[in-house]
């Protein structure tokens, strides 16, 4: 019988174009996913090699980080220029390079635009099985669906338009295990929160985590797309989650996944994938989703991870000398003191969406805590949905009514305020409750101080003014 | 791409960890669509502070870094090494690196010099008055000193560097072998090519309802 692989071994197995003699492969890519920021300098190697796009058909180009998240069209129905004349130039570059080399583009004023990770999935251009990439870190997210999925730089996005593949080691692969029931007001935010916790920021790094256990079986797709989409602040490049019924139905009548026998065919394969029983990690960790509370970051890195009952720590309890150092910095960069109680810390801003946290799901728990109430005085809250669809969809359903009426702001799909790149920004020295992924120095503005939170623990953030366990809030009215 | 064997010179002895590419180059430095040019916006959060490392004139474009774990964390942004090769680095020394970030380093003609921490705390000590030497050739790093640290290299980044070679060329020439792959999935795994059958998804300005 043949050894028994991983989810990982077989999908890269599948993959390999040549073997070098240093083990180095040539690998296959199945999907490649195009923004504005990381490919103007890549289509412009191309055009200065005289080279061509291999497959545009296995590529699409879709703007998010830089497009603003004020309205994109008047009452008239004309688009309205972007102001800031980098940012329009840097989108009208992506315009002109698909046009130029034939790319499939979802423009800035289609329904179906978004953040790339939200797009991907939605419109089932992810896929089990498939090596997908992106110039963008949080690429890891599309594992959710049993993709071998990560984040490339723009010298590796330029190889992959002109040969459709890349030049990668094989990783060390890493099982993070999480059994147990969720408990009551703990989100994937939280998992993932408390996985970060656990590995720290460079846990994963030279691995590919793959997800197993009840706890990531028991979350629908949308709560293992967060999951996966925060792989890369552990380290790990990529994060994988084994297809299964779940992923099929969510993926079944997509724009883009097969059809007809086509669809059969591709998940009867789809089925061989998961990992076989013996099949061995370089590594497992191992969490009880018992232990896991509603969590939030206290400093500038995602692994300073509290539980939200917890309070700011001390860095004198850190035994690693150059962590106690990083969490003084971190501190004073947050204008934090050791001991404060974390529901004791006011905010200024709360922010809901990122490709972590931005689709339908998202939306509605935030709203469940949003309804009936107001977000409070000197807090400004932003709802940014991951795409045209999920806003429509959530319109549908009368969220933008629940938000609005409590005083949030409800606006176009992008990046937002999970980058301080288009104007959505955290002014320097203020504090923001926010889903996105990553807390860095300056990530959401020069100064800027924000603490990673789910959808509900922001949306309960905003109505109180501080940091608040939404346990008290959920199911009260 | 230029070619490098042997990097020589001051080095910013900084040995600072989880180094993440928003540091390096700020978010709003990315709207640019060119290459060039982003030296200026390298570390523009740690220069703000008076007294900073970088424009300490006594390391004045050093080719070399000396950072701590993890460098290069974070976002995928490569423009994180244009901005490096733009302010004159040629070579980092740290004990480890993000995946993401080595290899845009080697794309970019900048060593990736991993070494253990009690090397790195010898090396910080050293740049602080001396200069210190990145050999390609034989893999070491050396100082005035007589200290010697021997690091390895991935064996097709090593040649990539010091032939300063274009990657995208090479793979090209294996156009054979990739096109014989692509053939054979679309007999296995047909779903996978999206040809014409999915063109009319992907829309341009339907316009928002
Ligand atoms: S939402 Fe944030 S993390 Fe996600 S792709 Fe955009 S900038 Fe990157």
């Amino acid at each position: 019988m043949a050894a028994p692989l991983t989810l990982y071994e077989k999908i890269w197995n599948a993959h390999v174009v040549e073997r070098r003699d240093d083990g180095t492969c040539l690998i296959y890519i199945d999907r490649h996913l195009v923004h504005e920021v990381t490919s103007p300098q890549a289509f412009e190697g191309l055009r200065a090699g005289g080279r061509t796009v291999r497959r545009p058909d296995l590529t699409l180009a879709v703007p998010d980080h830089n497009l603003p998240t004020t309205p994109r069209v008047d009452a008239t129905g004309a688009p309205i220029p972007i102001v800031d004349p980098e940012s329009a130039n840097q989108l009208e570059a992506l315009r002109r390079n698909v046009a130029e080399f034939g790319v499939p583009y979802i423009d800035a004023l289609a329904a179906e635009q978004g953040i790339v990770h939200v797009v991907g999935p939605e419109q089932g251009f992810t896929l089990p099985g498939t090596t997908l990439v992106c110039g963008d870190s949080h690429t890891s997210a599309h594992g959710a669906l049993g993709a071998l999925a990560f984040g490339i730089g723009t010298s590796e996005v330029e190889h992959v338009l002109a040969t459709q593949t890349l030049l990668l080691q094989q990783s060390k692969t890493m099982e993070v295990r999480v059994e147990g029931a969720l408990g009551f007001g703990v989100s994937a935010k939280d998992v993932v929160l408390a996985i970060i916790g656990r590995i720290g920021a460079a846990g994963g790094t030279g691995h590919v985590v793959e997800y197993t256990g009840d706890t990531i079986r028991g979350l629908s797709i949308e709560g293992r797309l967060t999951v996966a989409n925060m792989s890369i602040e552990g380290g790990a490049r990529a994060g994988l989650i084994a297809p299964d019924d779940k992923t099929f139905e969510y993926l079944k009548g997509r724009p883009m996944v097969p059809g007809g026998d086509e669809w059969d065919w591709a998940v009867a394969w789809w089925r061989t994938l998961p990992s076989d029983p013996g099949a061995r990690y370089d590594a497992t960790v191992t969490l009880s989703a018992t232990d896991i509370a509603p969590s939030l970051t206290w400093g500038t890195s995602p692994e300073d991870v509290v539980p939200i009952t917890g309070a700011v720590p001390d860095p004198e309890s850190f035994a690693d000398p150059s962590k106690r150092i990083a969490a003084q910095k971190s501190l004073d960069y947050m204008g934090l003191t050791p001991g404060t109680a974390m529901q004791d810390v006011g905010i200024e801003h709360v922010f809901i969406g990122s490709c972590t946290n931005s689709r339908i799901e998202d939306l509605r728990a935030a709203a469940s805590v949003a309804n009936g109430r107001h977000v409070a005085d000197g807090v400004r809250a932003l709802v940014v949905p991951g795409s045209g669809l999920v806003k429509r969809q959530a319109e549908a359903e009368g969220l933008d009514r629940i938000f609005l009426a409590a005083g949030f702001e409800w606006r176009e799909p992008g990046c937002s305020m999970c980058l301080a790149m288009n104007p959505d920004k955290v002014p320097a020295g203020q504090r923001c409750a926010s889903t996105s992924n990553r807390n860095f120095v300056g990530r959401q503005g020069p100064g800027a101080r924000t603490h990673l939170v789910s959808p509900a623990m922001a949306a309960a953030a905003a109505v109180m003014g501080r940091l608040t366990d939404v346990r008290e809030l959920m199911g009260v009215e | 791409m230029n070619p490098v064997r042997r990097v020589e010179g001051r080095a910013y002895p900084w040995g600072a960890k989880n180094i993440d590419t928003d540091v390096i180059i700020p978010a709003h430095w990315l709207k640019t669509i060119s290459r060039a040019g982003l030296g200026k916006g390298a570390f523009e959060t740690v220069r703000s502070t008076p007294g900073n490392i970088f424009d300490d004139p006594r390391y004045a474009s050093a080719p070399i870094l000396i950072a701590g774990d993890n460098f290069g964390c974070g976002s995928s942004r490569e423009h994180a090494a244009w901005a490096l090769r733009d302010m004159g680095i040629v070579a980092v020394i740290a004990p480890s690196y993000s995946d993401i970030f080595s290899g845009n380093a080697v794309k970019n003609g900048i060593v990736p010099v991993v070494l253990p921490q009690d090397a790195i705390d010898r090396l910080v000590e050293v740049a602080r008055t001396d200069q210190i030497t990145v050999d390609l050739e034989t893999m070491t790093v050396t100082t005035p000193f007589q200290d010697r640290f021997e690091f390895s290299l991935d064996p097709f980044r090593r040649q990539c560097l010091m032939e300063g070679l274009d990657e995208i060329g090479l793979t090209l020439a294996r156009d054979t072998a990739i096109s014989k792959y692509e053939s054979a999935v679309a007999a296995e795994r047909p779903w996978l090519s999206r040809e014409t059958k999915h063109a009319g998804v992907a829309v341009e300005g339907t316009g928002r309802p």
